[in-house]
């Protein structure tokens, strides 16, 4: 904090500079438009000084990093100790055809797996199911029973990579699958490390991926943050997830501000069942946009660590310092690609990557450019690969610590976004909490808001948005087509039906028949769901059994 | 006055991705339309029957998961049966080139995809849904 004799001086100064230079400057070249505006149509002022960060004490808002509150990193060396995992999002058709991709991702300098699974899949169906219909491979592998899950990470040294799976309302069954493959494997669950995505509040606010109403679903959530507590130990049991809020239309601090709500929400949960926080809080991680504004985004990972580690030391009670960390993911904003001129979006991604570098993600996944059509073919994905390589070994953002601590832009904003997080905490508050604002539709309408605003802006030309609303050229976009074959589809439906014959029949309905039992009593799911995976039950029986006991979500309609 | 071009606006299959469809939706609202809004993981039978209960003019289906070939022809087959082949059906999400024509031939009367301005949408559905 500058002295108030400092901030007075730099008052006077710019106050001269105002009546002087500025003015001069501004006869001869107003400025382009009346204001400017962030990504999210938040205000930016022309010039940000000590006087913007009046009142903030950098040694308590800031501190050193590697240390509460986190503000500038939660390493004390960043990316010069460790760069962050580079880990790609990816997925289709079979297992066999994700196998191989994973493995071309390992072969071209990958350093963590994450695996996007199919629409059926994220819903709890198997491939060959009549809802199924037309979904199978296209948005992600589908995985249906434990033998998909083995060919899925065959050849693959499942006791040394991470691997992150995008998979919530039936995360507790895949993750399972996952287990029980490493059991097979003879790979000690202690040993494993990953994440399964797991955060079902912002499926009923943005993704829209659920099976059950809210607090069955909570409830298995929690099954699984005690499971993993004493079971597998170095797993990420929920990745909290403010990706999906951006992507389905929200402004940079809703993302934030309804993440933290949720992560709260889930603390709140564990600690109800009796969890000690310590226990779980540690394995509590996170997953945000990286959107097109680099300052916005920066400031927004910076606040999102600043107000987690508060919360937890101040208000939750915790005391371990690994339960105050904010750890997070980062993936480019698949929103921002654009089907004309997609080569283009080769440059949006670095330009939002470097956003997370600079902003201290963990790990990151930066989208190809061909994704405005489909998932991506392997040229695609190997440059958007060599762009995390770049800003890694090319262009010098890691070689310090939070490079952009200090500015008194950034400072400003990490300061502003947090304050606007904490007033959407009063809100959601006011509402009754995060469950009850849902069933209102109060996130959904948010979002609704936002994303409308954002592209009336465009429509208005207000936003420039490069090849769509201007710089447009009239010419095919070209790219090389991904299609999922036939023959995927029949070999994934021929080995369900061979499973369905080859299994022990007695032993499955068994198991499901405990599942049941479990799920209509209060015991903790995650070892009957192990015993009916283990008994090749499909995901879709499953969560079968689980839809009947806990019925199915109904959201509200609105837009 | 002229009646309102009354809208169904729907999601058929398991994709959640809803975004296009609501700013759609209101854009058409703005623009003066009814517009019904389906709500997620809707079977092409739902579709149906939503649209002949509120009486629409035209339906507009959105997709952005691949499921559009296995979906969207569909509805304009079980339009035809129930004797609604009249409803214009319309679509948008993200839908490949080579498949556009396909779906024209089925009976898609027009596929919009990723960063088409609204303007020309609301344009289509003023000048074709009756």
């Amino acid at each position: 904090m500058s002295r108030p004799e400092e901030l007075e001086a730099i008052e006077k100064r710019l106050r001269r500079w105002e009546e002087t230079t500025l003015r001069d400057s501004l006869k001869k070249q107003p400025e382009s438009r009346e204001s400017f505006v962030t990504t999210s149509s938040a205000p930016v002022g022309r010039l940000y000084t000590p006087i913007d960060l009046r009142g903030s004490d950098p040694a308590e808002t800031l501190g050193v990093p590697g240390e509460f509150p986190y503000t500038r990193g939660i390493h004390p060396t960043m990316y010069r100790g460790r760069l962050w995992t580079m880990r790609m999002f990816a997925g289709f058709g079979s297992a066999e055809d994700t196998n191989r991709r994973f493995r071309y991702l390992i072969d071209h300098g990958e350093t963590g797996l994450s695996v996007a699974l199919d629409m059926p899949t994220l819903y709890g169906y198997d491939t060959d199911e009549v809802e199924a219909k037309g979904e199978f491979g296209t948005c992600g592998v589908a995985v249906s029973s434990l033998r998909d899950m083995e060919v899925l990470f065959h050849g693959i040294d499942i006791g040394a990579v991470s691997t992150s799976m995008t998979i919530n309302s039936p995360a507790s069954v895949i993750w399972a699958m996952y287990l029980a493959n490493a059991e097979k494997r003879g790979v000690p669950w202690t040993g494993l490390r990953g994440t399964i995505q797991n955060d079902i509040l912002k499926e009923y606010q943005a993704q829209k991926e659920w099976m059950f109403p809210p607090e069955p679903s909570m409830r298995l959530v929690v099954d699984t943050f005690e499971f993993g507590t004493e079971h597998v130990p170095q797993w990420n049991t929920i990745s909290i997830s403010g990706y999906h809020i951006r992507e389905a239309g929200s402004t940079a601090v809703q993302e934030l501000a309804f993440t933290l709500a949720n992560g709260f929400e889930y603390v709140r949960w564990g600690i109800d069942r009796g969890l000690a926080i310590d226990d779980f809080a540690p394995r509590l991680s996170f997953f945000f946009n990286a959107h097109n504004d680099l300052f916005e985004e920066i400031a927004k990972y910076r606040a999102a660590r600043r107000i987690w580690a508060r919360e937890m030391r101040d208000t939750f009670g915790a005391k371990n310092p690994r339960s105050w960390l904010l750890r997070f993911h980062s993936q480019t904003a698949g929103v921002s690609l654009t089907a004309q001129q997609p080569e283009v979006n080769i440059v949006r991604t670095a330009v939002q990557a470097l956003a997370a570098v600079l902003g201290g993600t963990q790990s990151l996944h930066t989208n190809s450019y061909d994704e405005a059509f489909q998932v991506p073919n392997e040229k695609a994905v190997r440059i958007a690969l060599r762009t995390q390589q770049i800003l890694a070994h090319e262009s010098g953002v890691a070689n310090t610590v939070d490079p952009l601590g200090g500015a008194y832009y950034v400072e400003a904003l990490t300061d502003r976004m947090e304050k606007e997080a904490y007033d959407y905490f009063d809100r959601i508050q006011a509402l009754g909490g995060v469950i009850p604002a849902i069933r209102k539709g109060f996130f959904q309408q948010e979002i609704a808001n936002s994303a409308y605003r954002y592209q009336k802006e465009i429509e208005d030309k207000e936003r420039t948005i490069v090849g769509v609303n201007d710089f447009v050229v009239d010419e095919p976009s070209e790219v090389e087509p991904l299609r999922v074959t036939k023959e995927a589809f029949e070999r994934q439906v021929r080995r369900l039906q061979r499973l369905r014959k080859e299994r022990n029949p007695k032993k499955h309905a068994k198991a499901l028949n405990a599942l049941r039992k479990a799920c209509e009593g209060d015991a903790n799911t995650m070892p009957f769901i192990l015993d009916a995976v283990r008994a090749e039950a499909t995901l879709g029986e499953v969560c079968d059994v689980m839809r009947e006991v806990f019925g199915v979500w109904e959201e509200p309609l609105l837009y | 006055m002229a009646k309102k071009i009354r809208v169904l606006m729907a999601k058929p299959g398991l994709d959640g991705h809803d975004r296009g469809a609501k700013v759609v939706a209101r854009a058409l609202r703005d623009a003066g339309m009814e517009v019904i809004y389906t709500g997620l993981r809707q079977s092409p039978e739902d579709i149906v029957e939503a649209a002949i209960q509120e009486d629409v003019d035209a339906i507009g289906l959105s997709s952005l998961s691949g499921a559009h070939m296995a979906l969207f022809p569909e509805v304009v087959k079980v339009l035809k049966k129930r004797g609604a082949g009249d409803i214009l059906v319309v679509a948008g999400g993200i839908i490949p080139d080579d498949d556009i024509p396909k779906l024209k031939k089925a009976g898609i009367k027009a596929v919009f995809g990723p960063g088409t301005p609204l303007a020309d949408i609301v344009a289509f559905f003023r000048s074709s849904a009756k």
